[in-house]
């Protein structure tokens, strides 16, 4: 009967959350959608030409499932780090707090929002990136369980920073300084098998990089890292960081005074 | 059964403040239980602490039995709980606050939309239903956290300065409405600023001070007990200084009016008689404030440090 209940409440956030993602659709999907389209343009298809081909594919189909990946990756970590420090800003968090929904669906509810988010862009990039190339879809399962697992990943990621923002400078640290530079360096516009073989190895500390790589395998059929080790990586990341999720809202850190 | 039971109870925040100095409280179910205290006294730490949005340093908390260290969930079903500061999404529609509350609850959509319906009306709220939550007006926001913490009809209510800023008319009417709400058998705690309304509403209080409670008592066993009225008398006749009256206090306001305080033992007849005699004619007089805001003041400025037993605490004129 509570466990009843409890799924009421779990479906109230998810609820909640896609509504949200409608409701200011020009601030969460808009926006990636117009930045891919530049970088299909810019990068694709002005300077792509001149690069030739990578790893035996054109410039354009090979970047399509990293641009694809950095969108999920981007929009997934933003939708769950400002709608939970925004519930946080505005104190609206309380009605979730005080209420007995178990702290475990607080975190899947906004999770799924990430998820949403994450999956909603990444098919509008998806849709934009056919406008400019051709993607035969190699692993369906691979595809599809890969982009899924990663936005967990980083919703999870969302999820922990702004349970420890303090304010909206927090919430754009990370962002910036750290999920940024990592996907860039990910492997989404250079196999890695251009560099020296020193980077190479400091590349594969890099997790985005298995992330991107097994994504582009699923779509392209090929990969600088083996796939089962991005499966480990990401699965272990999952587990990692839903159980620091987990210790933070039950210790209260952040969120309870 | 205990609606609320809270024993020994303390929070130290991490600043080194110790708010709760070892809180002992109990309110029946049913009852109407008043909260009160200057600012910074704990009330809204032990509101905190009982609803589990303040963690606390020691002691025990049930409500309806339920122990929060051990049935958390099982504790927080019971209660509905309308905050001091407006805690709801700004940007969602009036009936969304309502229903994602409902929800977080795990009421059934097609219930909560009863639910939703029947407190919106009663808080003169349903109009307002699909506009955002941000434009309503001040007493507005506080009728529908009134709404939203009713609509999983808790069993205890707890109502955190519930009529702040909020106008007198409003205020009557949700003192009308809390009283039926009570009246149907939901226990509530009300913590206020505003005296009279506890005065008016509460069968039993708590005055907490620095931590401690310095009172915990029937409101009506309180008010006799430290019965001392202050009235003001308007005279007909012109006076210089305040007259010297046995066994009262007496002070000047103006040259036309004194301030009397009158203790339990004493009676308004006795003034009269004596201003009479002084060849003091009083044309109206009228209360300078109400009893428990008198009492509050004085338990307050004397610091009683006394565990509420109801005999404790004694206001020093």
């Amino acid at each position: 009967m509570r466990l009843k209940a409890e799924l009421i409440g779990l479906q109230t956030i998810i609820y909640r959350e896609y509504k949200r993602i409608i409701r200011i659709w020009m601030q969460t999907l808009l926006p990636p959608s117009i930045t891919m389209s530049l970088y299909f343009i810019i990068f694709g298809n002005l300077i792509g030409k001149r690069i030739g081909q990578m790893d035996g594919f054109d410039y354009m189909q090979f970047i399509a499932p990293g641009l694809i990946m950095m969108s999920v990756i981007t929009n997934s970590y933003g939708n769950v780090v400002s709608s939970f420090f925004g519930a946080k800003f505005g104190k609206h968090i309380e009605e979730m707090l005080v209420s007995p929904l178990p702290n475990s669906f607080i975190i899947i509810g906004h999770v799924a929002g990430g998820l949403m988010r994450g999956l909603l862009v990444g098919i509008a990039v998806t849709i934009i990136a056919l406008f400019f190339t051709r993607l035969d879809v190699q692993h369906v399962w691979v595809t599809v369980s890969v982009v899924f697992l990663t936005s967990i990943v980083f919703s999870l990621a969302g999820f922990i920073n702004a349970v420890f923002a303090r304010d909206f400078d927090d919430i754009a640290i990370i962002p910036t300084f750290v999920l940024t530079p990592l996907t860039y360096l990910g492997g989404v516009f250079y196999s890695i098998s251009l560099l020296p073989e020193f980077w190479q190895q400091v590349s594969k500390a890099n997790p985005i990089l298995y992330m991107v790589n097994a994504f582009r395998y699923g779509i392209l059929g090929v990969s600088d890292i083996p796939i089962a080790w991005a499966y480990l990586i990401i699965s272990g990341f999952i587990v990692l960081l839903f159980s620091v999720s987990l210790y933070l809202m039950k210790t209260g850190r952040g969120i309870r005074e | 059964m205990k609606a609320l039971s809270i024993s020994g109870l303390q929070k130290t925040y991490a600043n080194g403040v110790q708010a709760l100095k070892g809180i002992d409280l109990e309110v029946e179910e049913g009852d109407f239980f008043a909260l009160l205290g200057p600012n910074g006294a704990g009330k809204t730490t032990i509101i905190g602490i009982v609803t589990s949005l303040v963690n606390k340093t020691a002691g025990k908390v049930s409500v309806f039995d339920y122990d929060i260290d051990e049935d958390l969930d099982g504790a927080k079903a019971c209660i509905g709980v309308v905050p001091q500061e407006i805690n709801f999404n700004q940007f969602e529609k009036v009936s969304n606050v309502v229903l994602n509350q409902a929800g977080y609850y795990g009421i059934p959509r097609a219930l909560a939309r009863e639910r939703a319906e029947k407190y919106l009306r009663q808080l003169q709220l349903w109009d307002k239903r699909e506009e955002l939550s941000r434009t309503l007006s001040g007493g507005m926001k506080r009728r529908l956290m009134i709404a939203r913490a009713l609509v999983h009809e808790p069993r205890l209510l707890i109502l955190d300065e519930p009529t702040a800023g909020v106008d007198i008319e409003i205020r009557r009417s949700m003192w009308d409405f809390i009283r039926r709400i009570n009246e149907q058998g939901t226990t509530i705690i009300l913590t206020t600023h505003y005296l009279e309304e506890a005065e008016s509403l509460c069968r039993n209080v708590a005055i907490i001070d620095q931590g401690k409670i310095v009172v915990n008592d029937r409101m009506s066993r309180v008010l006799r007990k430290f019965q001392l009225e202050t009235f003001i008398f308007n005279l007909a006749e012109e006076i210089d200084e305040a007259p010297v009256i046995d066994g009262f206090v007496v002070r000047q306001v103006d040259e036309h009016s004194l301030e009397i305080e009158i203790g339990p033992e004493q009676n308004l007849n006795q003034v009269f008689e004596k201003l009479s005699a002084l060849g003091l004619t009083a044309c109206s007089m009228r209360n300078k404030s109400n009893r428990l805001e008198e009492l509050f003041m004085r338990l307050v400025e004397s610091k009683g440090t006394h565990q509420g037993d109801g005999t404790g605490a004694r206001a020093e004129p």
